[in-house]
């Protein structure tokens, strides 16, 4: 008797066991779908345009009569915008990360901690709302020269989105620099700056090199704010007041439209999430290894 | 003595400009509630919650909009909380450390980075094209609990991590099993953290845009979703149905989108009044995460 209750208790351990185990491989399903889809469709739409056209040809035009599938314009278009998204949240994100870990009180970082996260809370549509209907009108005050739809505003916008995480990721980093360091430096008489810049800022540096690349990341595959603000027309320029098409809002145009299913055009999306896929699979594996290494070095 | 009267003025200018860093995106966050409560609020009546979309911006209103993002929100918990905690519970107290498990945490890592675009491409070739879900509710709900997945199995883990290790060992050494230990032990214990969790991964859903247009939300829908649960008059007197799941839909942050990328001004005022409810929304639960998190950090003292 006693042993059939046994049987039975270790059989439920085994089941559950393996149901849980099961629950966390749907991460590994849900990869290898990604890759599927995207592969799948990737696969047929080289099949009618050769990869090397795809690649070197400076125009993107696949919704028009003169067929044209360089992805060029639209890259650029995504470097642009996280270019200018990453200047406005860099500076702001560190410098806000080095005064909320090496020169606040406990008392202000708890304060002001959870209201940053607010911040990364707001739906991403609102800020493409703010960029198109309150920056743009604001800066055409300053350059009349700039267009209802361009790079500009939607970058900066996008820049304060990330600059929560920026500003979070890299206090953490800094905030697991052992104190000893800190102290030994102060002992020689160094001033709180100078502890900051030159002991903790270096000692924190591949912490923060992990946040950064994440956040290029995150403005990479950026959406919204984009489709909204950016404007719907690619092309090869680094001129931030012009509209342009960055690869994600090209991806809800097509979406937004009524391209059947199974068209070349239709594919152009596929192979378009397969190039913002790859870009932010290398820079989120670089991004977790640094920050593993991090770890290591203070665990 | 010159160099240290330099270096202190340094010091304070950095602490200045510290805080002015600080407080900038907390201002452009004021700055953009203000601007979208003054120019929403009008619109912001009885009519515009009760009043299916229109081609006039003063008798549209976010009605389908609203049902759309509530039952988004019932499918996308109910499959991603159950299976979001039961892989934080493996990885945390069963996965041993080997390849396949490092392999695991590595793909979650990664997958909480992958732009939610390219989730709305996977749930249109798996749910809408490949599983003929065409585009539902349903296809929706899953794409999003795709999307908060490795939010919610991250959030788990690390309360988990929370709780001490002695706990478990009392556990053990009281003839309990793991299952037991994790059942009434390591959940009681972490549920607070683990709830904080995933509300802030709802509350990231209701905002998301991207992926519902790539799988196919339409924008203009007159009609909601057939309703669950009708009332008869004749026996069984209640009739139960699932086949609202799969209809068209329309959710709030697309309704808001199509409202913004019109041109009329009387859109733009839609849009704002719109934004003030999703607004409302997320923060409203991103404070009850908020409290939850404090609330379960005091009460709790190993």
């Amino acid at each position: 008797m006693l042993s059939n209750k046994r049987f039975v208790l270790k059989f439920k351990e085994f089941l559950i066991e393996k149901l849980l185990f099961l629950c966390s491989l749907l991460s590994v399903f849900t990869t290898i779908g990604i890759i599927l889809v995207l592969s799948f469709e990737s696969i047929k739409f080289f099949k009618e345009v050769p990869i090397t056209k795809f690649l070197t040809d400076t125009q993107w035009t696949p919704l028009f009569i003169n067929k044209h599938f360089g992805i060029l314009p639209l890259l650029c278009g995504t470097f642009l915008t996280t270019l200018i998204a990453i200047s406005v949240a860099v500076p702001v994100g560190l410098i806000s990360a080095i005064y909320l870990s090496e020169y606040a009180s406990w008392r202000i970082r708890n304060i002001v901690k959870p209201l940053t996260e607010i911040l990364a809370a707001v739906p991403t549509v609102v800020y493409g709302y703010f960029a198109l209907l309150f920056l743009t009108p604001l800066l055409k005050k300053i350059i009349p020269s700039l267009s209802g739809f361009n790079a500009l505003s939607s970058g900066i916008v996008m820049g304060i989105m990330i600059i929560p995480m920026v500003s979070s990721l890299s206090e953490d980093a800094m905030r697991a620099v052992p104190m000893g360091l800190r102290e030994g430096a102060y002992a020689v008489g160094s001033s709180r700056l100078q502890v900051s810049l030159r002991v903790v800022l270096p000692a924190a540096s591949s912490g923060i090199t992990a946040a950064l690349i994440l956040a290029i990341s995150r403005a990479i595959g950026e959406t919204m704010i984009v489709a909204i603000a950016a404007g719907q027309q690619p092309r090869l320029t680094l001129n931030p007041l012009v509209p342009i098409e960055t690869i994600t809002a090209y991806i809800v145009q097509v979406s937004l439209g009524d391209t059947p299913h199974g068209t070349l055009e239709y594919r152009t999306i596929f192979v378009c999430g397969m190039t913002l896929f790859l870009l932010t699979f290398i820079l989120n594996i670089f991004s977790y290894k640094l920050k593993k290494r991090f770890q290591e070095i203070y665990e | 003595m010159n160099r240290r009267i330099i270096n202190r003025r340094l010091d304070k200018a950095f602490k200045i400009l510290g805080i002015a860093s600080t407080v900038f995106g907390l201002l452009v966050l004021v700055v953009l509630f203000v601007n979208v409560f003054l120019e929403g609020r009008s619109r912001l009546t009885w009519d515009f919650f009760s009043s299916f979309p229109s081609r006039k911006p003063e008798l549209a209103g976010i009605l389908s909009a609203l049902v759309g993002t509530i039952w988004l929100m019932v499918i996308t918990g109910l499959v991603a909380i159950p299976l979001g905690i039961g892989a934080g519970i493996y990885l945390e107290e069963y996965a041993k450390k080997n390849r396949l498990t490092n392999f695991i945490e590595i793909n979650i890592a990664n997958l909480a980075g992958v732009p939610s675009i390219i989730y709305g491409l996977l749930g249109l070739g798996i749910f809408v094209r490949y599983l003929k879900l065409d585009r539902s509710i349903l296809a929706g709900g899953f794409t999003l609990a795709l999307l908060v997945l490795p939010v919610i199995i991250l959030s788990t883990r690390e309360a988990l991590r929370a709780i001490p290790f002695s706990i478990r060992e009392a556990s053990y050494a009281l003839g309990a099993t793991k299952w037991q230990t994790v059942r009434y032990q390591l959940l009681p214990a972490s549920l607070g953290n683990i709830m904080t969790g995933i509300i802030l991964a709802m509350s990231r859903a209701v905002g998301e845009t991207a992926p519902l247009i790539t799988i196919g939300a339409l924008t203009y829908i007159a009609f909601l979703p057939q309703n669950p649960i009708t009332f008869l008059e004749k026996f069984p007197f209640i009739h139960f149905t699932l086949r609202g799941l799969l209809d068209p839909f329309t959710a709030l942050p697309i309704q808001i989108f199509n409202w913004v990328s019109r041109p009329q001004k009387g859109f733009s005022t839609n849009a704002a009044a719109g934004i003030i409810v999703l607004l409302g929304l997320t923060l409203a639960m991103n404070a009850v995460a908020i409290i939850l998190r404090h609330r379960y950090q005091k009460k709790i003292r190993w």
